[in-house]
């Protein structure tokens, strides 16, 4: 369960908009939290003076890797919007590099924020007055019916049901350990030594690390959705480009092949970051697959996250356009058909049957029609969860991220305690935290979980 | 029936059992002036089931009562047959004591002690009907007409309330092993709003010692190291000449025999309405849900030392009684076993808990409160830890004080009594040390440094026994800053000693405190090399060791209590209208309407009550407040 009065991160900036983006922590502990991963020479946070700003980086404590050249305010109670310690931390990477800062501090010690819980605490604190209350509780409830919606939206069928198995696992050792202390005298259950208590956390812990190398989102909030826009030439790939980059950097012609410049760029979609990859083969007279043979763009097309395929609606499907369509066959594709300002040539029926059910959304980049819709079709297919690794399962939202890596953790203490020569009954307190920790991302934390199972598994008495 | 004025009290505890007799002692030992009756005195604490006290968590209960300056602990130190300590080769936060009681001597004892006790009046009677007057509790009526007022009344009637005894077809209203059932006084509760529902417990044949084959069994000793439950006793006191309890298995002809009379088993004919314990299941139920076990241990207990009655755990049954003879004779001892009790399941009414404040007053029914098996729960020792919390509020209620509230990280009797009034129970509750969230704290080698300061406030330690605990506190903490500043030199004994364990030698020097966080060192082997000029009492060292070998894990557990405590201090106020709260779920709604809770804390570990409910309703409590304010 949430304490009510940890302390709390998230990001303060609207998602996906803007370049800057500010981390924002609330709590007793917000400075220490801040310290553990602000880097500048010897400074420490918590010795300087409030309301200042400081410049310096982001580091991960445990890896030391480098994330972001951050401004950081310092901000101490109770002259802040909470009335609680305050520390923002100004990011300058973009919506990638604010994400990866967001979970750095959540596995340094803060809590992700529920949604409206700094207003809440402002609230609570007295910061807010009377005539804001009803506000409050509104907005409390409105976004928590929304943030559930979309975790629950976000969780895959797969990840729920591979983390339900590892909690069963979890859940077979405990009641053992429990019956093991409440029934010493039961013959029936072999005694949990620590030995099969330590290889059962290890087991366990290398599927969570797993999925979390794997976590798509993980990856994706790093490096971006690799998305290829394939099309044959003068199909509107430039246009489209452009319009996701908002300016102009791509030359735009009529005449065939003639984009030149190179250019690999992150844009953000909603809030879901692209790397667009291969774009070279946009800018260069010919398409991928004619560039580089068939099976090998196959190759290169299928380590892209999302295809884009373009289409021009005003003139027939040719073969090459056929060829593409095959290309991209079994891969997260979004068709695009374009030019709708102009007449219609193609056979809509016919483009369907052939890409099967993913989405076709009609656009003229030209006229800035369809595009919103476009834009809407990626991010469902992100927040649904197709898109990203291929066969590995798939784990997008921070606050299931935030989880499996305090799993993971409570995981790490149980080996570590055994390790140490600590007795069962004291290392469980870690494993039951973990299947806590793990219920909390299926939503299935059911007190009483335990005891049905040491019940139906176990023939007890005395 | 002629009615006349009996009598007036501060508080009157219906009911002599373990909850009854915890409530009735604290009530009189806090200066109250208290009527106990009861409906025969010969059962003053009886024990109508298995003859033992304590185990996992329970064992941890009676230590809670006995820091709170309760008499379980005393009593059975005064009248155990056998001793032992359970799971030794676990850690500490799982360590248990169990006593086989006589339970004779054990009922006798507690009768003594209450007859002596000042300001107690013990007496023989039916409580029928309860007085209310303006809401609030003012006596009972006994069936012989006598009215006995009183400022506050603790109902702790247990498997008497309108209890059914059932054996085969044969069912008929009795108490506990033949007793009188209490009738009138579920009907009084009825007429006054009380939600009821029954519940169902059950017992197994008791058999004659000298008809019992011991070769064929396997002897279970007690400790020969000494242990107690209560804080008071001396090690010399410590009894040598135990009694063995004996183990043995139910086999495929047991099971044969059972399977065959499943037709005439009251639990599958529909003559069984009360819900049963998981965790205590009748013989024919484990045979039935456990179809592949082959067998089932059983454990032959003495029920004391002037009787040859031993009683056969495990096989708790209410099949016909001529089952019970036959199925007795197919175990490995029992062959010629003379049965001198029939076994059977008894039905039984039970207050739902949550009409009760986590003081154990109920909402209803202002000076009422109740405890024990009637609040839901199955165990002498979780009625125990209840009864005397009711003994204490109902005190303290005449005296015009705050009710006690154990949290759930000051003991186990905190954590039943939140269970039941947050959560209610749908079976009959037992203490399980999975429970409770903040066992490593919950230690039975503690109880009494984290309840005996509140037992003196109360009134019910005496102040030296209170002085005791400060010695004992000094000594812990002088002993512990002593460690802290001694530094081990790496001295060639140090290293022969490690050698010996077959452990690296020091590189350089360690404090004495941090060598004995290191698994392989002892607190005595450490006094080797960090001697001390006066030998500290067994009970301190143990807290030494404990507190430093497995302080990573405490510190923990105490921040996780620590960020809970400012949602435990925030209160609700009472009389809250929840359905004028917009924006709580409305499941959540009605859980709270019904439970009421009084903390945030509480109101959080409802089930169906989410965060964001809980976000919603601290916001409204403090709208509350600032509109007082303004207004």
């Amino acid at each position: 369960m949430s304490f009510e009065f940890d302390t709390i991160a998230a990001i303060s900036t609207p998602p996906g908009e803007g370049a800057i983006g500010i981390v924002r922590l609330s709590g007793d502990e917000a400075l220490e939290v801040a310290d553990r991963v602000y880097k500048s020479g010897s400074k420490k946070l918590i010795e300087e003076p409030s309301h200042t700003i400081h410049y310096g980086h982001i580091q991960n404590p445990k890896t030391d890797e480098l994330i972001d050249e951050v401004m950081v305010t310092i901000m101490r109670a109770p002259k802040t919007f909470t009335r609680e310690d305050v520390v923002e931390i100004n990011c300058h990477g973009g919506v990638v590099a604010v994400n990866h800062v967001l979970q750095t501090v959540l596995q340094n010690g803060a809590r992700l924020a529920e949604p409206g819980e700094f207003t809440k605490r402002a609230f609570l604190n007295g910061r807010i007055d009377l005539s804001q209350a009803e506000a409050v509780m509104d907005l409390i409830r409105a976004k928590t019916d929304k943030a559930m919606h979309v975790a629950l939206q976000q969780l895959d069928g797969n990840l729920s049901a591979l983390i339900r198995s590892l909690r069963q696992e979890i859940l077979d050792t405990l009641a053992q350990v429990e019956v093991n202390i409440d029934y010493p005298e039961y013959d029936d259950v072999e005694e949990l030594t620590s030995r099969l208590l330590i290889e059962k956390a290890k087991e366990v812990k290398a599927s969570v690390h797993h999925l979390l190398e794997t976590a798509s989102q993980g990856k994706i909030l790093r490096e971006g959705l690799a998305t290829a826009i394939i099309g044959r030439p003068n199909v509107g790939k430039s246009s489209l480009l452009n319009h996701l980059l908002r300016e102009e950097k791509a030359i735009v012609t009529e005449v065939a092949g003639t984009t030149r410049d190179v250019i690999e760029e992150y844009v953000s979609v909603k809030g879901v970051p692209l790397k667009l990859i291969d774009t070279a083969g946009i800018r260069e007279t010919e398409d991928i697959v004619e560039r580089i043979g068939v099976e090998r763009s196959r190759k290169a097309l299928s380590e892209a996250d999302l295809i884009l395929l373009v289409f021009n609606q005003s003139e027939p499907l040719t073969d090459e356009d056929r060829d593409l369509i095959k290309a991209t066959n079994g891969l997260n594709r979004i068709v695009i058909l374009n030019k709708m300002d102009l007449p219609n040539q193609l056979d809509l029926e016919v483009v369907e049957m052939l890409v099967h059910d993913d989405p076709v959304v009609k656009t003229s980049i030209l006229e800035q029609s369809g595009v919103e819709e476009l834009e809407k079709n990626i991010a469902d297919l992100f927040y649904s969860g197709k898109t990203g690794e291929k066969d590995a399962t798939y784990v997008s939202n921070v606050r299931h991220i935030a989880l499996l890596h305090d799993a993971e953790a409570a995981l790490d203490d149980v080996i570590n305690g055994i390790e140490d020569g600590m007795p069962v009954d004291l290392v469980q307190i870690d494993m039951t935290r973990s299947w806590d920790l793990l219920g909390e991302i299926t939503g299935d934390s059911v007190q009483d979980e335990l005891l049905n199972q040491l019940f139906s598994q176990f023939c007890l008495g005395k | 029936m002629n009615r006349y004025e009996a009598g007036k009290y501060d508080v009157i505890v219906v009911g002599a059992g373990h909850a009854g007799s915890e409530a009735a002692l604290a009530s009189a030992r806090m200066g109250m002036q208290t009527l106990l009756v009861t409906i025969n005195l010969e059962m003053i604490a009886f024990m109508p089931c298995n003859p033992s006290i304590g185990g996992p968590a329970k064992g941890v209960v009676v230590r809670e009562i006995d820091a709170l300056g309760g008499e379980m602990g005393h009593n059975i130190d005064k009248t155990y047959i056998q001793m032992r300590m359970l799971n030794t080769s676990k850690g500490p936060a799982v360590r248990a004591l169990r006593a086989q009681a006589d339970k004779f001597m054990y009922a006798n004892e507690m009768k003594k002690t209450i007859e002596q006790q000042e300001n107690l009046d013990l007496k023989q009677g039916i409580a029928e009907e309860l007085i209310v007057e303006d809401g609030a509790a003012k006596g009972v009526i006994t069936n012989t007409g006598a009215i006995y007022r009183a400022d506050a009344v603790v109902l702790t009637a247990g498997t008497s309330s309108r209890g059914e005894i059932i054996i085969g077809e044969l069912k008929y209203s009795s108490g506990p092993n033949n007793s009188q059932p209490s009738i009138k006084l579920s009907e009084s509760l009825l007429e006054n709003g009380f939600e009821l529902k029954r519940f169902k417990t059950g017992t197994p044949p008791r058999v004659n010692a000298s008809s019992i084959d011991y070769s064929k069994t396997t002897e279970q000793p007690g400790d020969e190291e000494p242990h107690h439950f209560s804080y008071d006793t001396s090690d010399s006191a410590y009894l040598k000449e135990q009694l063995s309890c004996f183990l043995t298995y139910t086999n495929e002809k047991t099971h044969e025999i059972i399977h065959r009379n499943l037709h005439r088993a009251p639990m599958f004919t529909g003559i069984v309405e009360g819900v049963g314990a998981r965790y205590c299941p009748s013989i024919e139920d484990k045979i039935v849900r456990f179809s592949d076990k082959p067998r089932h241990q059983l454990f032959l207990e003495p029920e004391g030392r002037n009787t040859e009655e031993v009683y056969v755990q495990g096989l708790s049954t209410s099949l016909p009684e001529d089952v019970q003879v036959d199925m007795l004779h197919t175990i490995e001892g029992l062959e010629n076993a003379k049965m001198m009790r029939t076994g059977y399941a008894i039905e039984y009414d039970v207050v739902s808990p949550y009409q009760l404040r986590p003081s154990l007053e109920t909402k209803r029914i202002d000076n009422l409160f109740t405890a024990g098996q009637m609040n839901g729960t199955s165990g002498y020792e979780e009625a125990a830890g209840q009864g005397i919390i009711a003994g204490i509020n109902a005190a303290r209620k005449v005296q015009g004080e705050e009710p006690i509230v154990l949290k759930r990280s000051d003991g186990y009797i905190g954590v039943m009594i939140d269970d039941l009034v947050t959560k209610g129970t749908n079976e009959p509750y037992r203490l399980l040390t999975s429970r409770a969230e903040y066992r490593l704290l919950l230690r039975h080698d503690n109880a009494d440094l984290r309840l005996t300061p509140l037992g003196h406030e109360i009134g019910l330690v005496p102040q030296e026994r209170y002085d005791q605990y400060l010695v004992k506190k000094a000594q812990i903490e002088g002993e512990l800053e002593r460690l802290s500043h001694i530094r081990l030199k790496p001295t060639a004994e140090i290293q022969k000693f490690l050698a010996d364990k077959q452990k690296a030698p020091l590189k350089d020097g360690i404090l004495a405190i941090d060598f004995l966080r290191r698994p392989e060192v002892s607190y005595r082997e450490l006094l080797q090399f960090a001697p001390m000029d006066v030998e500290l009492p067994k009970d301190v060292a143990e807290q030494i060791e404990i507190q430093v070998k497995y302080e990573g894990y405490i510190v923990k557990a105490v921040k996780k209590v620590d960020k809970l405590k400012r949602m435990e201090n925030k209160l609700i106020p009472e009389n809250i209208d929840y359905q004028a709260i917009s924006g709580i779920a409305t499941e959540a709604k009605e859980k709270l309407a019904k439970i009421q809770p009084e903390t945030v804390a509480q109101a959080s570990r409802i089930s169906g009550v989410n965060p964001s409910d809980i976000s919603i309703l601290m916001v409204y409590i403090e709208q509350g407040k600032i509109a007082k304010v303004e207004a």
